[in-house]
């Protein structure tokens, strides 16, 4: 039988430094939803196919069902409640709001996060560029035509 | 979704990663990027007593060393994706690295992660193969070096021994006269691969093909070299018919085992379409290198 022992993890999420006590097993999705208060990143598949539970960690997007919370001692956590951090939403989170990007809103964090990171880097990137950057977050509502239509208005803005 | 429970330990150097996985026995698992070893474990396929995570054990670095591509196998599938090295000598690299999953799991996966881990429709895998590539391997037995043709045997299950590591991967550069092409056919850009094909021709001024390689994946238990079905191009001039003819020869030849994508014929038909089209990719490849026709990252 494996005797685990807990190790504790200094991670800063959403600019505000935490040391929390984990478990190996507990992964970063788990981490930031039950232990450190960030319910706002959603389980979606839990295999790292969906996208639903992107975050950005030391500014790059993972999948945080894939990553054990224990690898990222001394990282620092994006979720998308990060990018409205005074309460004021991001200007690609009101680009969602008036394309009608977000139905249902469960993939939405995930294709915030995505969209963002991806414009961050290749800030001219064409509509075929951001459905591959893309292409990995499902939506199971709108069709992705309007969600693209959401990411390049934020692009154009 | 929890894996079972399990000890977590980091290993600074492959010397103490591999001295950790021989203390804690063969119920020990390593981990780099994790992205296809954590999906097991949280759906309980996998349930490693400890994990020694070798993300810290070296640099990921990519040189270009004597016509070879070195490089460390924590390289991550985004060092590739960007690397201009890796478009200029081994572009089918690049080529494939941006068909596996989606930015977050090219984000954490490793080079090093996807030839160890045994999966037939690997992209990298496949593209080994087809440049005669190899791994360095250290173990409680010390270093050795093994063709990546001989890595795979069955889906998840490899050559190298228990507690042994790939910590090194050298990839022949294209050579003057050489263009490659890598195909996938999947149900959704980022699924897994249906049918891979890698292939590699050189070409005379004239066009003619004076050598072919040619690799699969995805197709039975593990990916293969296939060249020796595509030896009839050798001597023609890689046009529609040729290269059709080829394909015809390489699926007919191939050894497809049962799938949940699809049915044994679909796929040996899109073995022949694909390999056909690899090969006038990899031809036109080989024009553009010889004419100087500079290749974007």
């Amino acid at each position: 039988m494996t005797v685990t022992t807990q190790h504790t993890v200094s991670v800063t999420i959403n600019g505000r430094p935490t040391d929390l006590a984990v478990s190996p097993n507990l992964s970063l999705l788990e981490l930031l939803r039950t232990e450190a208060g960030a319910p706002e990143v959603k389980l979606g598949c839990g295999e790292g196919v969906c996208g639903t539970c992107t975050v950005l960690l030391d500014g790059e997007p993972v999948n945080a069902c894939l990553v054990f919370a224990v690898q990222v001692d001394g990282c620092e956590i994006t979720t998308v409640r990060g990018l409205a951090a005074d309460g004021e939403l991001h200007l690609l989170q009101q680009a969602f709001l008036d394309h009608a990007g977000s139905q249902c809103g469960f993939c939405t964090p995930g294709m915030i996060l995505t969209a963002k990171w991806y414009l961050d880097r290749h800030p001219q990137a064409d509509r075929e560029e951001l459905r591959r950057a893309l292409a990995g977050n499902l939506c199971r509502c709108t069709g992705y035509t309007k969600i693209l239509d959401a990411v390049e208005a934020y692009r154009d803005r | 979704m929890y894996a079972a429970a399990f000890d977590y330990l980091r290993a600074t150097s492959w010397a103490e990663a591999v001295k950790r996985l021989e203390e804690l026995g063969d119920e020990a698992h390593v981990i780099a990027g994790g992205q296809s070893l954590v999906p097991m474990m949280m759906l309980r396929v996998a349930a490693p007593s400890a994990l020694v995570d070798i993300g810290g054990a070296d640099e990921r670095t990519i040189d270009l060393v004597d016509g070879r591509l070195v490089l460390s196998a924590l390289v991550r599938h985004v060092d590739l994706e960007h690397s201009e090295l890796v478009a200029e000598n081994v572009p089918m690299l690049t080529q494939a690295v941006r068909q596996i999953g989606n930015v977050r799991v090219r984000q954490r996966g490793t080079i090093g992660g996807s030839l160890a881990h045994g999966e037939p429709a690997a992209e990298l895998p496949c593209v080994a193969i087809a440049h005669g590539a190899s791994v360095h391997a250290l173990g409680p037995d010390g270093e050795r070096e093994i063709a990546v043709a001989d890595l795979p045997l069955f889906p998840m299950v490899t050559t190298l021994n228990s507690g042994e590591l790939i910590t090194r991967v050298e990839i022949p550069a294209l050579r003057d006269g050489q263009g490659s092409c890598f195909l996938e056919i999947a149900r959704r850009p980022g699924d897994f691969a249906m049918v891979n094909v890698a292939a590699i021709v050189t070409c005379d001024a004239d066009g003619t093909c004076t050598e072919v390689r040619l690799a699969l994946g995805a197709l039975g238990s593990r990916p293969v070299d296939s060249s020796a079905a595509a030896q009839e191009l050798v001597g023609a001039a890689i046009d529609e018919a040729a290269s059709e003819s080829v394909g015809r020869a390489v699926a007919g030849d191939a050894e497809i085992g049962p799938s949940s994508h699809a049915g044994v014929d679909y796929r040996r038909e899109v073995t022949a379409v694909l390999v056909a089209r690899a090969l006038r990719g990899a031809a036109a490849d080989a024009r553009d290198r010889r004419a100087g026709v500079k290749v974007a990252a």
